[in-house]
């Protein structure tokens, strides 16, 4: 790993000679470790990406962290990379977050790495290194370490970037789908399907209105308060790739309980109802990257809702089934007509790059 | 044209729950047991997806028919697609859902996925294109009952009409009629009524149902749509047939069908195309049930061109798909099912297809 920035900055008045432009495109040698890198990093990323605490960002940091923390991972390959609601950047960021908030942790530290394509648009990187600027602030997280490496041309999808999180544990509890028991309620905290429906969207350039906007949204203050919830609070995750239907199933299939989710209950996004019905997808199973599910103590269903929905993003939070043990395993769906059947895991690859 | 809103009424609670207490009487009234097949792949996956099977009264049984085109195309139709690449050398385009069944030996047409002779297209317009890229033959497999033909006759007549030059049509076009003729004639059928299929019959119209059912030996068949609540009202008009004791063809999706069909559509596959006798999995060889190229555009005909074998039926070892096709077993009851025939590893079409009865009840189960 190279850092952002390289050892000495010495070189930095005669660097600013070749000041990068709007038009200019990422090179194989912006990659190599010299000059070009150097340039790159320091103008474009240090600069869009210092902070007080860490001035200098370098191939390590040392973090001052006290107790039990989680820490997490995640890679980024969306295509496309600008779309409505949110774009590449935004997504590395709050994606990681949400994995730690989702774990019972407080995000505090992102790592971040760039793969990027030979003859990526400087401006495009610069769009997207601002957008990352403005969710690690609204995060309140940190970037303190980096990596970029450039690929030839037609070796890569125009910019991959990974995120490694570290958060500190603030949930006492564990937070597992073994500790899910019948009678439990299953709680989803806001409408479904937007990430996917405004994704597929924009790839195909469906008329669909300015309305269909990305989800992509910071967790962990709805997640934090339902860490109040302490132990009636069982299992957390957040609805991505496979969207809730692979959450509920992951959440169930290993134990000798079933999950009964009621259809019309689940919360949907703008205009995704209709969307999907057109292309004959199943809102179940579209990502989302600002919604999670929460599986708490049945009495405390209530409870768990209205701490959802008097924060942020969390005003149309739903109970959307209880657990019991009709069909160990599985998760049965009262479906809107009032039909019963099984939802499973979604199959075969129904939308690729959507994260 | 129906309004996306709309929609949502088609799926309302409380007209299903008013429909399913008529349907309750009903059933009630016919006191034995009434299965009634639903033809088109299509409605067997509505009616999975939206559990209107676990809506029925016991005594109602919904059984899945011969209607998922790749189900019923032979395994030896993909032998010869497969010879196509190998051995002629052709670029072979195709809808997605051929891709993963087997043909006798084995294997799809999947593993040349990546090489650019296989080529998956979602619309049959997307052909020309292909042909223009290429220096290569391009081979469409053409299958599907009347609700795909039209597009993709109409492609064709196109191409012949640019003169645009290697570019043939592979057919294993089905037509419902008389599948429908077949399954009445099997004295071992316990078929009560057909849930006729909506998109055909778009095309179709209603009289070619008539001529087939509304006769000695006749039942009753109800064109039905594709909306929880088109799927009971359809169900409830088969029910009150029964239990009025009349066998008549009747259009309880008239939002999308008219009594007429679609006449320009039938012209268009009557220009370029003929009935044939064409073979079926699970039923065999049916007369008049395919629709062959004619003699006048045999240049196009890639059986003519590349002189391909005839098709043969041929099941893999204790796969059940001819019987299910036929609505003789439940997917459930064949002894591959959901143990190693999965759809991400099909043994036959029926788990392959998405809209195969076997996959439809792999994924949403047979809840009562």
């Amino acid at each position: 790993m190279h850092g952002f920035i390289g050892r000495s900055l010495c070189g930095v008045l005669q660097i600013r000679r070749y000041r990068l432009t709007m038009m200019d495109i990422i090179k194989l040698e912006h990659g190599s470790g010299g000059a070009l890198s150097r340039k790159l990093t320091e103008e474009l990323i240090y600069e869009n990406l210092k902070n007080e605490r860490y001035p200098e960002l370098s191939d390590a940091t040392i973090l001052d962290i006290k107790g039990q923390f989680a820490f997490t991972t995640d890679t980024y390959t969306i295509d496309p990379l600008f779309f409505p609601g949110g774009d590449i950047g935004k997504l590395a960021i709050f994606g990681t977050c949400n994995d730690l908030a989702v774990s019972g942790a407080k995000p505090l530290y992102l790592s971040l790495a760039f793969v990027i394509e030979e003859g990526f648009p400087i401006a495009d990187l610069k769009r997207i290194l601002s957008s990352i600027r403005r969710a690690a602030n609204e995060a309140g997280i940190r970037i303190v370490t980096g990596d970029t490496k450039v690929v030839p041309k037609n070796r890569g999808g125009g910019i991959y970037i990974n995120t490694t999180g570290i958060g500190t544990r603030e949930f006492r509890h564990r937070i597992s789908g073994s500790r899910i028991e019948s009678g439990d309620a299953v709680v989803i905290s806001g409408p479904i399907g937007s990430h996917g429906i405004a994704i597929m969207a924009s790839r195909e350039s469906l008329p669909v209105g300015p309305q269909v906007k990305s989800d992509v949204a910071f967790l962990y203050p709805l997640c934090r308060n339902l860490y109040q919830l302490g132990e009636d609070l069982k299992f957390m995750r957040d609805a991505t790739r496979g969207g809730i239907a692979a959450v509920l199933n992951e959440a169930i299939s290993d134990t000798e309980l079933s999950m009964n989710i009621n259809e019309s209950s689940i919360p949907l996004g703008e205009k995704v109802d209709a969307i999907s019905n057109i292309l004959g997808l199943n809102p179940l199973e579209i990502a989302n990257e600002g919604v999670f599910i929460a599986v708490v103590r049945g009495s405390r269903g209530e409870r768990a809702l209205s701490l959802l929905r008097e924060t942020r993003g969390g005003d149309r939070a739903q109970i959307i089934g209880h657990v019991d043990s009709a069909y160990p395993g599985k998760v049965i769906l009262e479906t809107i007509s009032g039909g019963k059947r099984i939802l499973d895991f979604p199959r075969g690859l129904m939308l690729p790059r959507i994260c | 044209m129906i309004k996306l809103e709309e929609l949502i009424h088609l799926n309302d609670r409380n007209i299903i729950l008013k429909l399913k207490e008529k349907i309750d009487e009903l059933a009630d009234e016919l006191q034995k047991e009434i299965k009634i097949m639903e033809v088109c792949g299509t409605h067997t996956v509505s009616i999975r997806r939206n559990g209107i099977h676990s809506l029925l009264p016991t005594n109602v049984k919904m059984i899945s028919g011969p209607g998922c085109p790749v189900c019923v195309t032979p395994a030896s139709y993909i032998d010869n697609a497969i010879q196509l690449v190998e051995e002629k050398r052709a670029i072979v385009v195709t809808f997605g859902d051929m891709l993963k069944v087997p043909g006798t030996k084995g294997y799809s047409l999947s593993r040349f996925m990546g090489s650019g002779w296989v080529r998956v297209i979602y619309s049959p317009a997307e052909m020309l294109e292909i042909r223009k890229d290429t220096s290569k033959p391009v081979v469409f497999l053409g299958i599907g009952f009347e609700t795909t033909v039209p597009t993709i006759a109409s492609t064709f007549l196109r191409g012949v009409e640019n003169q645009l030059e290697d570019m043939y049509l592979y057919t294993s076009f089905k037509t419902v009629p008389p599948a429908l003729e077949a399954l009445l004639a099997d004295t071992e059928s316990e078929i009560d009524a057909f849930l006729l299929p909506g998109h055909v019959s778009v095309i179709l119209g209603m009289e070619p149902y008539r001529k087939v059912l509304e006769r000695k030996n006749g039942i009753p068949g109800v064109i039905g749509g594709f909306e929880p609540v088109d799927i009971m009202l359809a169900i409830y008009k088969i029910l009150k047939q029964l239990a009025e004791g009349r066998r008549e063809v009747e259009n309880a999706y008239p939002r999308a069908v008219r009594g007429t069909g679609n006449p320009k559509a039938r012209a268009v596959i009557e220009k370029l195309l003929e009935p044939g006798d064409e073979l079926w999995r699970g039923l065999g060889k049916l007369p008049a049930s395919g629709l062959r190229i004619r003699r006048e555009y045999e240049n196009i005909d890639a059986v003519v061109k590349f002189g391909l074998s005839e098709e043969y039926n041929y099941e893999p070892a204790g796969c059940l798909c001819a019987e299910v096709i036929q609505g003789k077993v439940a997917p459930n009851q064949c002894p591959h099912f959901a143990k190693d025939c999965i759809p991400e590893e099909p043994i036959g079409p029926c788990m392959v297809s998405s809209e195969g009865a076997c996959a439809a009840y792999y994924r949403y189960g047979d809840i009562g």
